[in-house]
């Protein structure tokens, strides 16, 4: 019995840690080819260290790209929506999960089954109604939709509300308190671990979007750092700029790592959120 | 991300402030005016467009004109349709168990008392965070049958390197293997849920003389089920609609080039999107659309449909 379970803590060593070594080499080969002159990146064996280090990439890679455009689109992008999405989803998951009254549990269940609806059987008609509005090559197509609610956010604010104990919202009611009081003084604070799961998410999906902007933004002075990178993997100047995609690709990744640690007990605990069922 | 049932709020319990009022209504309504007008404008509005342009010819410059069920009567000789379904059920077929059987299998190793498990949990746990397009380049490279790393211990151990992103019959696994790279999320849901078994039914299990083999499949796995029903119907939604990769890896310099050699990587997904922006038959690929869409919704209704049989829930015997 004893043995086995040595074993099997072994087999659980080698597997969870030497695979864990293994799933972070992908970041550790872009670090490092973000370092390497443009012909030791495709070498055989791929070097590890780069040899010689070439910190020129990080200051030439803003001469060649507009890096700082890009950056700067995607960082209003983000702001805008995530603001946006995180002020929509609380109105609507505290009304879900609180008041009563009729036509909620409708709506309810209708925004649910909108969470099976594929992108791309709604991005045409979307595309054509931001076209008209000569909203294409804007960024207000990725932000403005997000002042309206976001199904999935708001199903995980609900459960979220309903936990926190009624008598709490009571008492602050019998005090004379209003409902927005209520729910921005006392609610939000008490959910605030869903409020930054909510956050953190919103966060990374318009940092990391790729099909929406790609539909939407055309010119390069609207383009995100996604966009960015995916002309520039595709060759499109003619010229082999791998380093530079490497350092591009450290620009996008490295602030998600940052708020990774930054915020990891929240991320945490938004996967144990999101993972639960209803 | 689908959720399975809605619970229905306590309006059983007494509330203080007595029964519907039209303050608390009107209130409701305001609250979740945001939300509404979104679902009207963002989802069923365009729903019910795409559905009507689906029998259409449409360029966006010009109107619609009504062409009756032309578009999916096209579909059915269209080679590059057939193809583009082809490699998608390849796809799913192959990334939808993967991902699942991979992920449980690392969070019930992760669940042993191992020292270090936060480390562990990072590791696996940051590629899922990583955009699609960053992902694309690091593992094109990575790939590279000559100078990808990928290749470096096959090669030591003498075996022969396949064209991974270049050999029609390796680009599928291959974009497998990417998106699995991206499994910690769900290895880590499944850990929580694992976690979440409480210890007393291990603890009577053993009273009983079971072995680990036992425990797994009598208690591990039936507790532990909803949450795996729930990731298999994430996993359906979300694989039928790989685009990014896709895109970015097979798209080509224009949207004439094959997606990948022979088209081996025209995702369905990726295939709407050419004949909708790069080719402006928005009639063609909002029927191409439609029939995703029906097909996701068959799939997750028959999966609903068997859920009885296999899943566990605790509570109220299935909410």
């Amino acid at each position: 019995m004893r043995r086995s379970n040595f074993f099997k803590r072994l087999l659980g060593l080698l597997i969870v840690g030497g695979g864990g070594l293994i799933m972070l080499m992908p970041f550790v080969f872009l670090i490092s080819s973000s370092f390497k002159a443009p012909n030791k990146i495709y070498v055989f064996p791929p070097q590890l260290i780069p040899d010689p280090f070439r910190w020129q990439n990080y200051t030439e890679v803003f001469e060649a790209v507009p890096v700082l455009r890009y950056a700067r689109n995607t960082i209003i992008i983000t702001v805008f929506s995530t603001i946006g999405t995180v002020i929509s989803t609380i109105l609507a998951g505290y009304a879900f999960a609180r008041l009563r009254f009729k036509g909620r549990d409708l709506v309810f269940s209708i925004m649910l089954a909108t969470l099976m609806l594929p992108y791309v059987v709604t991005m045409i008609p979307i595309y054509v109604m931001f076209s008209k509005l000569g909203w294409v090559n804007t960024l207000l197509p990725l932000i403005v939709p997000s002042f309206f609610g976001d199904a999935f956010f708001i199903f995980l604010l609900r459960q979220f509300f309903r936990t926190i104990p009624m008598e709490l919202e009571d008492a602050a009611r019998i005090d004379g308190a209003s409902r927005l009081r209520i729910l921005f003084q006392l609610m939000v604070p008490l959910a605030r671990p869903a409020v930054i799961v909510v956050t953190i998410q919103s966060v990374l999906d318009n940092w990391n979007a790729f099909m929406q902007p790609l539909i939407f933004l055309t010119k390069r002075s609207v383009w995100t750092l996604a966009l960015g990178l995916n002309s520039l993997q595709r060759f499109e100047t003619g010229r082999d700029w791998t380093h530079y995609l490497m350092v591009l690709g450290v620009f996008m990744v490295v602030p998600v790592i940052i708020l990774y640690f930054i915020a990891q007990r929240e991320f945490i605990q938004g996967i144990v959120l999101t993972g639960m069922k209803a | 991300m689908k959720p399975i049932s809605i619970p229905a709020v306590n309006l059983k319990r007494p509330r203080l402030f007595g029964r519907l009022s039209t303050e608390e209504t009107i209130w409701g309504w305001l609250l979740i005016l945001p939300t509404v007008l979104g679902l009207i404008l963002f989802k069923f509005g365009p729903v019910l467009a795409s559905l009507y342009f689906s029998f259409t010819k449409y360029d966006i410059i010009t109107n619609p004109k009504w062409i009756g069920l032309t578009n999916y009567r096209t579909m059915v000789n269209d080679k590059f349709w057939t193809k583009s379904i082809e490699v998608t059920l390849n796809y799913t077929s192959l990334f939808i168990p993967l991902s699942i059987i991979v992920a449980y299998v690392i969070a019930l190793l992760m669940s042993q008392d191992l020292k270090g498990i936060s480390v562990y949990r990072t590791m696996w746990y940051l590629p899922s965070l990583v955009p699609t397009v960053a992902s694309a380049i690091v593992w094109r490279w990575a790939l590279n049958p000559e100078f990808g790393p990928v290749n470096y211990p096959m090669r030591l151990l003498g075996l022969e390197v396949p064209g991974w992103l270049t050999d029609p019959h390796w680009i599928i696994p291959s974009v497998v293997l990417i998106q699995l790279w991206g499994l910690g999320n769900a290895a880590l849901i499944f850990l929580a849920a694992i976690k979440g078994v409480p210890d007393t039914y291990y603890e009577a299990a053993e009273v009983d003389g079971a072995n680990t083999w036992t425990k797994f499949w009598k208690i591990t796995l039936p507790m532990t089920s909803s949450v795996v029903f729930f990731q298999l119907i994430m996993a359906v939604i979300s694989s039928f609609q790989v685009f990014g990769v896709a895109y970015i890896l097979f798209g080509g310099q224009t949207t004439s080039d094959p997606a990948g050699p022979g088209n081996s990587a025209l995702f369905y997904v990726l295939y709407t999107y050419r004949n909708a922006f790069g080719y402006f038959k928005n009639g063609y690929a909002s029927a191409l659309a439609w029939v995703i869409f029906v097909v996701i919704m068959l799939l997750t209704f028959l999966l609903f449909r068997t859920q009885k049989a296999w899943v566990y829930y605790e509570v109220e015997g299935g909410e």
